[in-house]
């Protein structure tokens, strides 16, 4: 086997910020339509459905009825907001196995309009949770907030550090017209917000909105047939280290070490032939984490690694050129607009965000509490 | 206001209901593996270190450390902010999640020596600070 072995062929968002009284369905059909419309495909092409909801117990049998698909390869798995990376692997492995050879991911949500977003949880708490649940602390980001807590204790890191990442992010977000949020913010603003669960800000916290997107992905023979130019899936990894915060081993070392490195292995490419890194900013301290497992930094130096805007627009580390999930969008899930935007990025459509001359992308997402994390690497010809 | 009886508390199952019912008599109790003889929590049907299903239930020193926390102030139902929510690593090798109790929420460190401070109603096993 020489090359990839598939593409991503067409990506959408449907709309997105707050939609009711559309319904999740309804949203991850309307960004269906359009990924596969921007390929020159119809449902009827599709033999593969990915899909992972918060609702559904078997969102990939909703979605497939829903648009008519009769797939003869299914997959709902679940690994949180990092599922859909998942999917993208899961997909490039079904394709090259001969088992389909055109997949759709899709997501959807309106949790922002149905108020469906609970910190914590009421009654009788059965399982693993029954051990933290019954404490109080908001999940998920009471999770996020002791590793950052742990992080500062052990190098340093500080809360203008983590503010970094929400004012780069919301630069970025200023050049997006989809973006929920675009008047730029300040270090100050984000240490002047309200406190959620120390250290973490409400702008250190992802938005609470609706939307949905889709990803078609073909095998590479198809690929270059199709309407837009292939957006080559070159490698991908995922792992997960626990469901409980209180069972992740290392608070400050996320299961990207493992995603991110079998990611760049399986593409061939070093950290500096990443053009662009969409990175799921769930909160502040994610980005920071990740940044370390993934390799750009070592261990204990992603704060110093982001001061002076360096990954805002014109630093040298273009980074959640969308807004992210800080600014952009956030519907429970987000970790298929990493996809979505690094193939717009690599494609050159990003307009006023435009990273100039992106051609290879690394997306990295993170699900739960920590818990998981899949790695995405794409690159145009 | 707070509404304490919306206040989420624990639901034991087969595995999990002798923690509970030691900690409803003031004993922090751990699991024990016979074949590794390393500790488990939370309570399992099976050894995560070495498959084996041969585990002990046994009286825990209820010392610890604390491994990171926050200060929550954006309360979930049923509780009222702010308060500390900790990581506890106790001298037998687990980590468990804990309230603190008798202490300065602004006053915390990562490192500093706890010990079990079983209370409340459902009992729960809090932790506080001790001289290590």
């Amino acid at each position: 086997m020489t090359g990839p072995v598939a593409a991503i062929a067409g990506v959408a968002e449907s709309d997105l910020g707050i939609v009711a009284p559309k319904t999740a369905l309804q949203l991850q059909a309307e960004a269906a339509r359009e990924a596969l419309a921007e390929a020159g495909l119809t449902f009827a092409d599709v033999d593969a459905v990915f899909c992972a909801g918060r609702d559904e117990v078997s969102p990939s049998l909703l979605l497939a009825e829903y648009l008519g698909i009769t797939p003869r390869y299914s997959d709902s798995t679940n690994i949180g907001g990092a599922s859909f990376l998942a999917h993208a692997a899961h997909a490039a492995a079904a394709i090259e196995a001969g088992l389909c050879e055109v997949a759709l991911i899709a997501y959807g949500s309106t949790q922002r309009s149905l108020r469906a977003r609970s910190l914590g949880g009421t009654g009788a708490i059965p399982g693993p949770a029954q051990f933290e649940t019954v404490w109080g602390l908001p999940l998920p980001v009471g999770g996020y907030a002791m590793a950052a807590t742990r992080h500062g204790h052990l190098y340093g890191t500080t809360a203008e550090q983590l503010a970094e990442v929400a004012v780069a992010t919301r630069a970025w977000a200023g050049l997006n017209p989809k973006a929920y949020y675009r008047d730029p913010i300040t270090i100050d603003d984000v240490l002047g917000s309200t406190m959620i669960a120390t250290p973490l800000h409400l702008l250190d916290c992802c938005l609470v909105t609706d939307g949905g997107g889709a990803v078609v992905i073909v095998r590479a023979d198809r690929a270059r047939d199709l309407a837009k130019p292939p957006v080559w899936l070159l490698g991908h990894g995922h792992s997960h280290s626990h469901l409980t915060i209180a069972n992740m081993p290392d608070l400050t070392t996320t299961s990207a070490a493992l995603s991110g490195a079998a990611a760049m292995e399986m593409a061939g490419v070093t950290h500096d032939e990443i053009d662009v890194a969409q990175i799921y900013d769930s909160f502040t301290i994610t980005v920071l984490l990740s940044l370390e497992a993934l390799g750009f930094c070592g261990p204990g130096e992603s704060g110093p690694f982001v001061e002076g805007g360096r990954t805002a627009p014109g630093g040298d580390f273009p980074m959640n050129t969308n807004g992210g999930g800080l600014s952009y969008c956030h519907p429970g899930m987000y970790g298929i607009f990493t996809l979505i935007e690094a193939t717009r990025q690599v494609r050159g459509e990003c307009g006023d965000r435009q990273v100039e001359g992106a051609r290879i992308a690394l997306c990295n997402g993170t699900g739960g509490v920590l818990s998981s994390a899949a790695t995405v690497v794409l690159a145009r010809d | 206001m707070t509404d304490a009886t919306q206040r989420p508390y624990p639901q034991p199952d087969d595995v999990t209901q002798p923690f509970w019912d030691g900690i409803s008599e003031g004993r922090l109790r751990l699991q024990r593996c016979g074949r590794c003889g390393r500790h488990v929590f939370y309570p399992r049907a099976v050894c995560p270190h070495c498959s084996s299903a041969d585990l002990e239930w046994v009286d825990a020193s209820g010392r610890g450390s604390l491994y990171s926390f926050s200060v929550v102030h954006r309360a979930p139902p049923g509780f009222e902010a702010p308060y500390a929510v900790a990581l506890v690593d106790l001298a037998e090798g687990v980590r468990m999640m804990a309230g603190l109790v008798d202490v300065a929420i602004d006053q915390l460190e990562v490192g500093q020596a706890l010990e079990v401070a079983i209370q409340g109603d459902p009992a729960l096993p809090y932790f506080r600070p001790s001289p290590g």
